[in-house]
């Protein structure tokens, strides 16, 4: 097991570069720099330019910035925001609970209902229910993000006046930061309305970005169902007289779990990724909107920095289900 | 307050505390994170925004216009040579206080030579410890043109300027020149907390800083000893970041929030209809142009600037890209700027008389040129890609064949700085109130490889507007602006095209609130009606 988790500890340090390399090649790539950015289409005077550039280190070679890049990392350092001038790693820390609680909210709605509506539609196969999950869930895994999300506003915000627009709470409602969990800091809170506020200014972020996995969780757990459910000790469980609950959620579904839990872990990436355009939409302030305005402004080490931690919470995660998997399968952790 | 809000606030027994709040708080819904709050190291409309309610400066714009009046100085005085601005400061005015600072007296000289020194001498100990750039102080030619701040007594200050510069008083009122206190610098400076004045910003303005949270909210609260108490009347003021345009104008139909700005011109026919909502209108004080390129031929003869300018057919353009929501552009500013003169007119749409221009000329038909086309959406216009479009297909009529071109927005700025272009889309906001910000800044011989687009150098244009900024006589300045407004219409490195209207949709119960022609949004005199 040892040699298992060294093998995959080894193969982590070429992803770690490799992801260094590319975002700070890739945000390099784009025309144009922050001081340029900054002045729009106002002069930018040749001395001032020269000035920030030296300030802010971009005057040196390519090689030298990476290498510059490289050694702050090294020293833990993930540098400052070239427009804010604050720490990346406090701008992380302040903005990614937002992501976090939207991006649970997410996996709670789209695994509770995708779990239920897939073993449904296995149990219930060719009826109208089971076309009509697998059509919905087809047209929700095909769904722009960014429209679906401006018409839930229009017809639930708008119309129907039933959640707020956007945001995470009522501004009206004045509440301290201190986990950065809005569920959880207006529970501090003096104010008993704050709480259902912040949860009805939930909803619908977490309908929008839990619409995709959803879709996935749901048709995957109806294939695995389907094919749990033709197995002998199913047929066995049923001949023995057991319950169909108990045969369909003990014996079923907790073997057709598994593949349905590789891909629970699989949408952390797509999660981010949905992140992006969901907090946009509704004013979500977490990294994806972060992220979205750092390469706007050139914002190197944001840009750099913020992929980068993303990235290691992605390889995280997979490297925490790689070892699982090796824990529960003696073959996967004896393949070389 | 929303009305869900209202009543859970009512159900809870609380209704005396929900109409308290929703008479002293608005909440103006913003559409960017501002990057910090020390203003004058930043440019961008956000930031400005963000630190408006916060500082004074020593003289300021009038509200809904762009003369500079007194604010922290009382008065001022310039000596006869023009080189010696004295100010007068207004006593009695009080900074903030934070949890990490109380003032311990009142504003004076040592604030305004703080503010100035660090801007103009690298040098500056507090520079030293938290370096910085100041854009727009350069931009403006501060930084070349202040010899000295002195403080002469603790209540004046006197401000040595190497040139005469008719705009000082003007610049001196933009956001970059937000006076700070010197004495919060220094313990900050004790403290080896520099970058705090960044962040938590110490100002003399009518609301002072509370709190920020990126991409969510900023918070102020009424500055209980503001200087002129009468014009604060407001408890609280939020700005809710929103970066789309749709969701702001939702929020604001839902009564999320009150005031908003930069609706999409498509969504205004609507916003205007909603109950609880009135759109205010201030002409655009901003110009979109297209700018011929001539140091290239064929655009270096007059005949065929003149052809091509004659062949646009401008109100199809205001139609199609302003949606409606703008004015035909007739000189190279805005009307609402002093000095304009009403006297121009534009040549006549005259296709067939293009033609004919042309071939005097001895431009082929057919003749290949690239016209460059913004990649973004700016104030002064609205959708660069369909105007380029529209020019495209009316050249077409005179035998012109335009190539679109358009690159990332930094690099076609940096690239029509160059001169790479045929001829560019272009455009631009006043900063500050002078004529010198468009005359010169955009069309003199010393702005070609900067904002000069058209790269036109005209000897008798260029002493024209010279001459105007090194007076302070304003009855001259005008002259002398309204007869280089007259050369470069009739010399044509220009044709201008639209000033948008700048659309600011605010709720019904929203009195005070007045839009800036400057594109400032203030919240002094705002109040709350039923």
């Amino acid at each position: 097991m040892l040699s298992f988790i060294a093998r995959r500890v080894g193969l982590l340090i070429p992803t770690f570069f490799g992801i260094t390399l590319l975002t700070f090649a890739l945000i390099r790539l784009i025309p144009g720099d922050p001081v340029e950015v900054m002045m729009g289409e106002r002069r930018v005077d040749p001395e001032m330019h020269a000035q920030a550039m030296e300030r802010l280190g971009l005057n040196k070679p390519l090689y030298a910035q990476y290498f510059d890049y490289i050694g702050q990392l090294a020293h833990g350092n993930l540098g400052e925001s070239l427009r804010t001038r604050t720490s990346v790693w406090s701008e992380f820390l302040n903005l990614f609970p937002a992501t976090l609680e939207l991006s649970i909210a997410a996996l709670l709605f789209a695994g509770v209902l995708g779990l239920l509506a897939g073993v449904i539609a296995a149990l219930k196969r060719g009826s109208l229910f089971d076309h009509g999950v697998m059509g919905i869930s087809l047209a929700g895994y095909s769904m722009p993000i960014f429209w679906w999300g401006l018409i839930l506003i229009m017809f639930f915000s708008v119309s129907l006046g039933w959640t707020p627009v956007s945001g995470r709470i009522d501004l009206l409602y004045d509440i301290e930061p201190r986990t950065g969990f809005m569920l959880i800091d207006t529970l501090y809170s003096d104010d008993p309305g704050a709480w259902l506020d912040a949860l009805k200014h939930l909803i619908l972020p977490a309908i929008v970005l839990g619409t995709i996995p959803l879709a996935v969780i749901a048709r995957m757990t109806r294939s695995s169902m389907l094919e749990v459910l033709r197995e002998d000790y199913i047929r066995t469980a049923r001949a023995k007289g057991l319950s169909p609950v108990r045969v369909v959620f003990v014996h079923g579904l907790r073997n057709a779990l598994i593949p349905v839990l590789t891909v629970f872990g699989l949408q952390v990436g797509t999660l981010l990724a949905g992140a992006v355009l969901t907090e946009t939409i509704f004013s979500w302030p977490g990294i994806g909107k972060w992220l979205i305005e750092a390469i706007g402004a050139r914002d190197y080490p944001v840009v750099q920095n913020g992929i980068l931690l993303i990235a290691c919470l992605v390889i995280l995660v997979n490297f925490v289900v790689d070892i699982l998997y090796g824990l529960a399968n003696p073959r996967i952790r004896h393949q070389r | 307050m929303s009305t869900h809000n209202t009543m859970i606030a009512a159900l809870l027994g609380l209704s005396w505390l929900a109409s308290a709040e929703a008479a002293s708080t608005l909440v103006f819904c913003s559409e960017a994170s501002p990057a910090g709050f020390d203003i004058a190291q930043y440019t961008s409309g956000t930031d400005n925004d963000a630190s408006e309610p916060i500082y004074n400066r020593l003289a300021e714009f009038e509200k809904g216009g762009t003369l500079a009046v007194p604010a922290l100085a009382e008065r001022w005085e310039v000596s006869d040579d023009g080189l010696a601005w004295t100010f007068y400061l207004r006593p009695g005015v009080k900074f903030h206080s934070n949890t990490q600072f109380k003032p311990s007296r009142d504003f004076n000289a040592d604030d305004v030579v703080f503010t100035f020194t660090r801007m103009l001498d690298p040098q500056h100990p507090f520079r030293r410890a938290y370096p910085s750039e100041f854009p727009f102080f350069t931009s403006m030619g501060l930084d070349r043109n202040i010899e000295q701040v002195s403080k002469t007594g603790p209540m004046t200050v006197v401000f040595r300027l190497k040139h005469v510069d008719a705009a000082f008083i003007q610049n001196l009122a933009m956001n970059f020149a937000a006076i700070l206190s010197a004495e919060y610098a220094a313990q900050l400076l004790a403290q080896g907390k520099p970058s705090d004045i960044n962040h938590q910003p110490i100002g003399t303005g009518p609301f002072r800083f509370a709190r920020y949270q990126k991409d969510a909210q900023i918070r102020y609260r009424a500055h209980p000893n503001y200087w002129a108490p009468e014009r604060v009347k407001l408890d609280q003021l939020v700005f809710a970041i929103n970066t789309d345009a749709s969701v702001r104008m939702q929020k604001l139909r839902r009564n999320e929030c009150q005031v908003t700005l930069n609706p999409r011109p498509a969504d205004l026919p609507a916003l205007e209809q909603a109950p609880g909502i009135k759109v205010l209108q201030q002409a655009g004080y901003n110009l979109g142009y297209v700018a011929y390129n001539t140091e290239r031929a064929p655009f270096d003869q007059l005949p065929v600037r003149q052809a091509l300018d004659m062949a646009i057919d401008k109100p199809r353009i205001l139609k199609a890209v302003y949606h409606g929501s703008g004015q035909l552009a007739v000189n190279a500013m805005p009307p609402t700027q002093w000095s304009y003169d009403t006297t121009l007119v534009d040549a006549p749409y005259d296709p067939e008389k293009a033609k004919q221009l042309l071939r005097q000329a001895g431009v082929q038909e057919g003749t290949e040129v690239t016209l460059w086309a913004m990649p973004v959406q700016r104030p002064y216009n609205p959708n660069a890609r369909l105007m380029a479009e529209m020019l495209q297909a009316d050249w077409a009529k005179v035998g012109i064949k335009a190539n679109i071109v358009s690159y990332e927005w930094g690099e076609y700025l940096k690239r029509t700085q160059n001169g790479e272009h045929d001829i560019a889309l272009l455009g631009w906001t006043g900063d500050n109130g002078d004529p010198d910000n468009w005359l010169a800044t955009l069309y003199s011989c010393a702005s070609i490889g900067s904002n000069n687009a058209a790269r036109w150098c005209d000897s008798t244009y260029d002493r024209l507007v010279t001459e105007a900024k090194h007076s302070t006589d304003r009855a001259t300045r005008t002259t002398l602006y309204q007869q280089a407004q007259q050369r470069l219409k009739q010399q044509v490195p220009i044709t201008p095209i639209a000033h948008s209207t700048v659309n600011q949709p605010v709720s019904i119960q929203v009195e005070g609130f007045v839009v800036s022609p400057l594109g400032r949004n203030s919240f002094t005199d705002v109040q709350w009606v039923d």
